[in-house]
């Protein structure tokens, strides 16, 4: 899919995503091992967007699965539409016993969910499996398996395997550690808050009409945002908000003004605006 | 699937890297260390962070293990190799004039140049084969980058017309610089004295140490976060060893009068030992905080970890000081839920401190006496946590006496390292008189300690 690592920075950068360097070398590693990527880092630093773009890139259609706690098999791999197969039964009635088995269990009755879907097919796929962390453990060991080898194994159908392997991105909050076993199947990709130079040129990319002078400024009271102890410190994800609402204030330059009165678009919760108000000398909130 | 591309000596690299990783708990699998040398193939060696990334990605399995991974790596596949060619004179002022305009225009490649610089000029020792070495130590004591920072400050204003928003932020900036740097020079030591020692001794020692060896006093603040992180799985370890020395302290031992009693009616013979019976009581414990500066570090972790093993005790009181004293207990129960803010919490809420900041025992352990006397009873035990440094005040020995005569035991857990105790303002030999001071200057020494000291 990508010849180098600059291929993989150029070509991200083409659809909007700015990649570090690090994220720009695991891709491209991912690319060429065959190997699944588990992306993990705060929320807001771009971990669904990568996928999204690498997709993009690829020329590839993005298969996502969603995890959530309670996701099962029949939700992630494959169900039998049983609505359907039973229409199929009533309707043909003349028809003896072995024909209509046969029947009924054929690629016309299976829905295929997310991870059956990368796998069949020629064209190429991203498979996203989202919020990993999110599913239960049950879910980690299907996803074993499928990672591992590719393939799955409908009883009444036999082994699928994959004759385009999917390019496959899980990612994670880390609400919950992710099984060893999963981790060694994986390339770890750990995306942390960019470098202020990157954040820079992320923040002009999104919010371009925002003067460059400003931009600096917003960049750099995120950062120093970053570094006291609060409860949620701002991510990218804020930080092109923040940029995007001074540009509909009408605000030229940051001022205590101006920051106080849109200190809550970086920070979600009171604590976290009082303290970064009294560090950032702005006086009563 | 093996990579017949990559030299001997990169795949010698590359395994001893592994073995380095894998002493300081890091684990590995061989299919790793294979996908490690596919990488490394992929990328080849020209770009030395590419390197970096390609390895952690394929070698780690987390973002904790990283910080070990790169000081590995720095060892294990230098940025160059022996001393750096053009010679410059080392002169200190030079240089330090050099780095301010390098921290000024944050010019982080520059600044890794000047670390090769200090280290070669002013970081050597030693001059016989086997004693000498590169000190980071020495280097940044003769270089002091920390007091640029005034002069730095002033430079940067100066070029960036009039103080706009931003410029309250830029101390904290390049305070961050500054700490890269250090970095930097510490990375750049490890590898001149690798290339002395040998880089497998040298990756085993010299790179920082685990968590549980860090010392509380002198841990940075992402450490301390990281060993918050910690608390809940060393409480349910912790929680198991006192159970199981419950269990044992149960059974009790030989009651000796009553054996001998009881062996009359055999002639002398004591047939059957008799244990002595153990009165069931409920342990209370009492936790006495100083809160203060970097003590304060030490004194936030330990009380999370108490209040995670609360529900061995009956009771557990909290009590935090700096000169004033007060109780803290419902603020740590909440803490738990947010352990990175509590000291903040807990300095902001509880009255702490009287007209001045430093810590002041003599006048703390007063007050306590004072108005929490009906905190300590028998069957209490107070941990008394604190540097006992009392700025030459009045330590205030009878309440301290008092405190300990009235409690079934009093443990002093002192964060400085031993030799220190009482130099200086600190006040630990005349404590020490009265009540057991223990040295606890990092996880594993605390973790071993409360195992020990904790009532059952």
């Amino acid at each position: 899919m990508f010849t180098s690592v600059d291929d993989v920075s150029v070509r991200l950068a083409e659809t909007g995503y700015l990649a570090s360097p690090a994220v720009a070398t695991t891709v491209f590693l991912a690319d060429r091992l065959g190997k699944p990527l588990l992306v993990e880092g705060p929320a807001g630093v771009g971990k669904t967007e990568l996928a999204k773009a690498v997709a993009q890139v690829a020329g590839a259609q993005l298969v996502r699965l969603q995890c959530y706690e309670g996701v099962d098999e029949s939700r992630a791999l494959y169900e039998w539409n049983h609505a359907k197969q039973l229409l199929r039964i009533s309707a043909g009635r003349d028809e003896t016993w072995d024909e209509t088995r046969t029947d009924i269990f054929s690629e016309e009755f299976l829905l295929s969910r997310p991870l059956l879907t990368a796998i069949r097919g020629d064209d190429p796929k991203v498979l996203l499996i989202d919020e990993t962390d999110k599913a239960d453990v049950e879910v980690e060991g299907l996803l074993l398996e499928v990672l591992s080898d590719f393939q799955v194994t409908v009883p009444e159908l036999g082994t699928i395997t994959a004759t385009n392997r999917p390019f496959v991105v899980l990612t994670s909050n880390a609400s919950r550690e992710l099984s060893e076993a999963l981790r060694r199947r994986c390339l770890f990709l750990h995306i942390g808050f960019p470098e202020e130079e990157l954040e820079r040129r992320i923040v002009r990319l999104k919010v371009p009409a925002l003067d460059e002078v400003l931009t600096e400024s917003v960049v750099r009271v995120v950062g120093a945002l970053r570094a006291m102890d609060l409860r949620k410190v701002p991510s990218v994800a804020e930080t092109i908000d923040w940029a995007r609402t001074l540009l509909a204030l009408g605000a030229d330059t940051l001022d205590e003004a101006v920051v106080r009165d849109s200190l809550g678009v970086l920070l979600k919760h009171q604590d976290d605006i009082l303290k970064a108000a009294a560090k950032l000398d702005l006086g009563a909130v | 699937m093996n990579s017949p591309a990559t030299e001997a000596g990169v795949a010698e690299r590359l395994t001893g890297l592994v073995g380095t990783l894998r002493a300081h708990g890091v684990r590995i699998g061989t299919g790793e260390t294979l996908d490690a040398a596919q990488a490394l193939q992929a990328l080849g060696l020209t770009d030395r962070e590419r390197l970096r990334e390609g390895l952690a990605a394929t070698l780690l399995h987390g973002e904790a293990q990283r910080r070990v991974f790169d000081s590995v790596f720095d060892v294990y596949f230098p940025s160059r190799v022996g001393a750096p060619d053009a010679q410059p004179p080392a002169d200190r002022e030079a240089l330090r004039e050099r780095l301010a305009a390098a921290l000024a225009a944050n010019d982080e490649a520059m600044m890794g140049q000047l670390a090769v610089e200090a280290v070669n000029g002013f970081g050597g020792y030693g001059s016989s084969p086997g004693s000498d070495g590169w000190s980071s130590y020495q280097t940044l004591d003769r270089l002091r980058p920390q007091t640029l920072l005034a002069r730095v400050r002033d430079d940067v204003r100066a070029q960036a017309d009039g103080a706009g928003f931003t410029d309250r932020l830029l101390e904290d900036e390049i305070r961050r610089r500054i700490d890269v740097f250090r970095g930097q020079v510490a990375s750049e030591a490890r590898r001149r004295v690798a290339e002395r020692r040998g880089r497998d001794e040298i990756a085993r020692r010299a790179v920082p140490p685990p968590l549980d060896r860090v010392d509380f006093l002198f841990a940075r603040r992402e450490q301390l976060t990281e060993v918050r992180r910690v608390v809940q799985p060393l409480a349910r370890k912790l929680a198991t060893r006192l159970a199981a020395r419950r269990r044992r302290a149960a059974r009790g031992t030989i009651d000796l009068r009553r054996t001998l009693r009881g062996s009359l009616s055999t002639g002398g013979v004591p047939m059957r030992p008799v244990l002595r019976r153990r009165r069931p009581v409920r342990p209370e414990l009492v936790l006495l905080c100083d809160m203060s500066g970097s003590v304060s570090g030490f004194s936030d972790f330990t009380m999370l970890l108490v209040q995670a093993l609360h529900d061995q005790f009956s009771k557990v009181r909290v009590f935090a000081f700096v000169n004033r004293i007060d109780e803290v207990t419902r603020l740590v129960v909440h803490g738990a839920a947010d352990p990175e803010g509590l000291g903040a919490r807990i300095r902001s809420e509880a009255v702490l401190t009287d007209w001045h900041d430093s810590s002041d025992y003599g006048v703390a352990f007063g007050e306590f006496a004072e108005r929490y006397a009906d905190a300590v009873g028998s069957r209490t035990t107070v941990f008394v946590l604190g540097d006992a440094r009392t700025n030459f005040r009045d330590p205030n020995l009878p309440a301290v006496r008092l405190m300990s005569e009235r409690a079934r035991r009093v443990y002093w857990l002192n964060p400085e390292r031993r030799s220190l105790w009482g130099t200086g303002d600190s006040a630990t030999a005349a404590y020490a008189e009265l009540v057991d001071i223990h040295e606890c200057r990092n996880l594993h020494q605390l973790s071993a300690l409360i195992a020990r000291l904790l009532p059952v």
